[in-house]
């Protein structure tokens, strides 16, 4: 296994985490929490499917909610909240 | 403004992989589409800290030195018309002409709810691997993989490569079944040999037939889960659950576009002839979609339907034994990894069913079809589109998913006011 993959740095909650060029936000949250927004009933959740399909990942990325972090690779400088509000659709 | 193709194929895995470069190899102009950022589908997926199998390589290789393969990766289809698909990239509308259209559209997990299934810390056994090649941190994490079908084996190995302490595999297929499984796999040397690999790669992890997942415990995410093994109950400490129970077609746009649908089992697959074409006459389909059969099956399906698609029947036809002998497989995997009743009725009254909504089980109760249960309690109505829920409530037997409508992803608003899609064109 190529252990010197290269390394991207971004912010997850204000934290700075490195995560390997080509990793998924949702790799990089999970280096600082497992748990990606709430639902209606204020549960908390984290990725379940990891392709896509469940949208249980849904963050705010650079500003814009509702986005996958399973789908979304990481960006040098990218700021991630996991904190966003429970919404519908 | 619109580009035209020749040939557009949804979804870059071995399938699209292979419609693509078929079709591409006899000059046409083909679009390759997929969701992900890199090519490979699932089964391919890239692994950051490690290099793809040789097969893999070749596959990308061979699509990435064509000139006439247009690739669109992190490319979203949102609806669809006989001649026209409305793409969304990096929050870009577009909209793709085709004369062809190949649906290698694959598979997603099925995920079946029982308690404590949305504690943070419960994964797909399929999405477990997903997450951990693109960098999930799984090092020195405990980890049970449960579920069913031979993806255990290989989800295992992989966390198992990256550092996870495997606790124990859990398949609910018994001894029984498991034995004649191993017994046919003769038949697919590559298989047997591949299941061998992976055994070897798993040597010390407790393996057990006939015993799933019951519960899920912990407080703000997963600490333990209980399983049943034969007649006996367990309490097993673990920091995550890699949990999947086989695959399921993603028909979703083939259903849109209005391809004939085979509704045999309890998950629908697309339809197709030996050219792999659909109920409509530019539509071909290939691979998972078509049923769940596997990398060697959906290869060769996409070849046929590459050829097949700019008319090159005698390629297509060169092909038809193999993929009849690949596609038993797919008998093999349904029979023999059947999945055990008592899997259907793990969920209780408040085991929430739909994750996007909340909606609990017993909020279900009164309601006998997908639509009324929707309007009533928001059941499949939230961002995954019943994709989750509406496929465990068909598995559970309690009612068929409704039929997919534009949107099939959500999608920007702007998308939608795309003004080229479905106008006349010129």
């Amino acid at each position: 296994m190529n252990t010197t993959a290269k390394l991207v740095r971004l912010h997850v909650d204000g934290v700075a985490v490195e995560a390997p060029v080509g990793a998924s936000v949702a790799a990089a949250i999970a280096q600082v929490t497992l748990r990606c927004g709430r639902r209606p009933g204020g549960g908390a959740r984290a990725p379940l499917c990891g392709m896509g399909v469940c949208f249980e990942c849904r963050v705010r990325i650079d500003g814009i909610d509702h986005q996958r972090a399973c789908m979304t690779i990481v960006r040098e400088g990218m700021r991630v909240e996991t904190a966003m509000e429970p919404a519908h659709g | 403004m619109a580009e035209h193709y020749d040939v557009l194929v949804v979804g870059a895995g071995p399938a699209g992989l292979a419609a693509a470069d078929a079709a591409a190899g006899h000059c046409a102009r083909v679009g390759l589409l997929d969701a992900q950022a890199t090519l490979g589908g699932q089964v391919w997926r890239r692994d950051v800290r490690a290099e793809a199998p040789r097969m893999a390589r070749h596959a990308f290789h061979a699509v990435e030195s064509r000139t006439n393969i247009a690739r669109f990766t992190q490319t979203q289809i949102v609806a669809a018309t006989d001649n026209e698909l409305l793409v969304e990239q990096a929050a870009q509308a577009h909209t793709l002409r085709y004369d062809k259209l190949v649906l290698a559209c694959g598979a997603r997990e099925l995920l079946l709810p029982f308690p404590g299934w949305t504690l943070p810390g419960v994964f797909g056994a399929g999405g477990a691997q997903a997450l951990v090649k693109q960098g999930w941190p799984i090092a020195g994490k405990r980890v049970v993989v449960a579920g069913s079908g031979p993806l255990l084996l290989a989800v295992a190995a992989t966390l198992r490569k990256h550092g996870a302490s495997v606790a124990a595999i859990c398949e609910q297929a018994s001894a029984k079944q498991l034995a004649a499984f191993a017994g046919a796999l003769w038949r697919w040397p590559q298989k047997a040999a591949q299941a061998i690999a992976l055994r070897s790669a798993l040597a010390g992890v407790p393996y057990h037939a006939g015993a799933f997942v019951r519960a899920a415990h912990g407080d703000t995410q997963l600490r333990a889960v209980e399983v049943q093994i034969g007649k006996n109950r367990r309490r097993i400490d673990c920091d995550h659950l890699a949990v999947g129970y086989g695959l399921v077609p993603n028909v979703e746009l083939a259903q849109l576009l209005g391809c004939a649908l085979d509704h045999d089992g309890r998950h629908p697959c697309v339809e197709v002839d030996e050219d792999q074409r659909t109920s409509l006459a530019n539509v071909y389909a290939a691979g998972e979609v078509c049923g769940i059969g596997g990398r060697d099956s959906a290869r060769i399906e996409g070849a046929i339907a590459g050829h097949a698609a700019v008319g090159a029947t005698q390629a297509a036809q060169a092909l038809r034994s193999a993929q009849r002998h690949a596609r038993r497989f797919s008998a093999l995997l349904e029979t023999r990894f059947a999945l055990d009743a008592r899997i259907r009725e793990l969920a209780t009254d408040d085991t929430i069913i739909c994750r996007c909504e909340d909606v609990t089980w017993s909020a279900l109760n009164d309601f006998s079809d997908a639509r009324a249960a929707k309007l009533q309690t928001r059941c499949g109505m939230g961002a995954c589109q019943g994709r989750i829920c509406g496929t465990a409530l068909a598995e559970l037997g309690r009612f068929p998913r409704g039929g997919p409508r534009p949107p099939i992803f959500p999608a920007w608003l702007a998308t939608l006011a795309e003004a080229d899609f479905a106008s006349t064109p010129n």
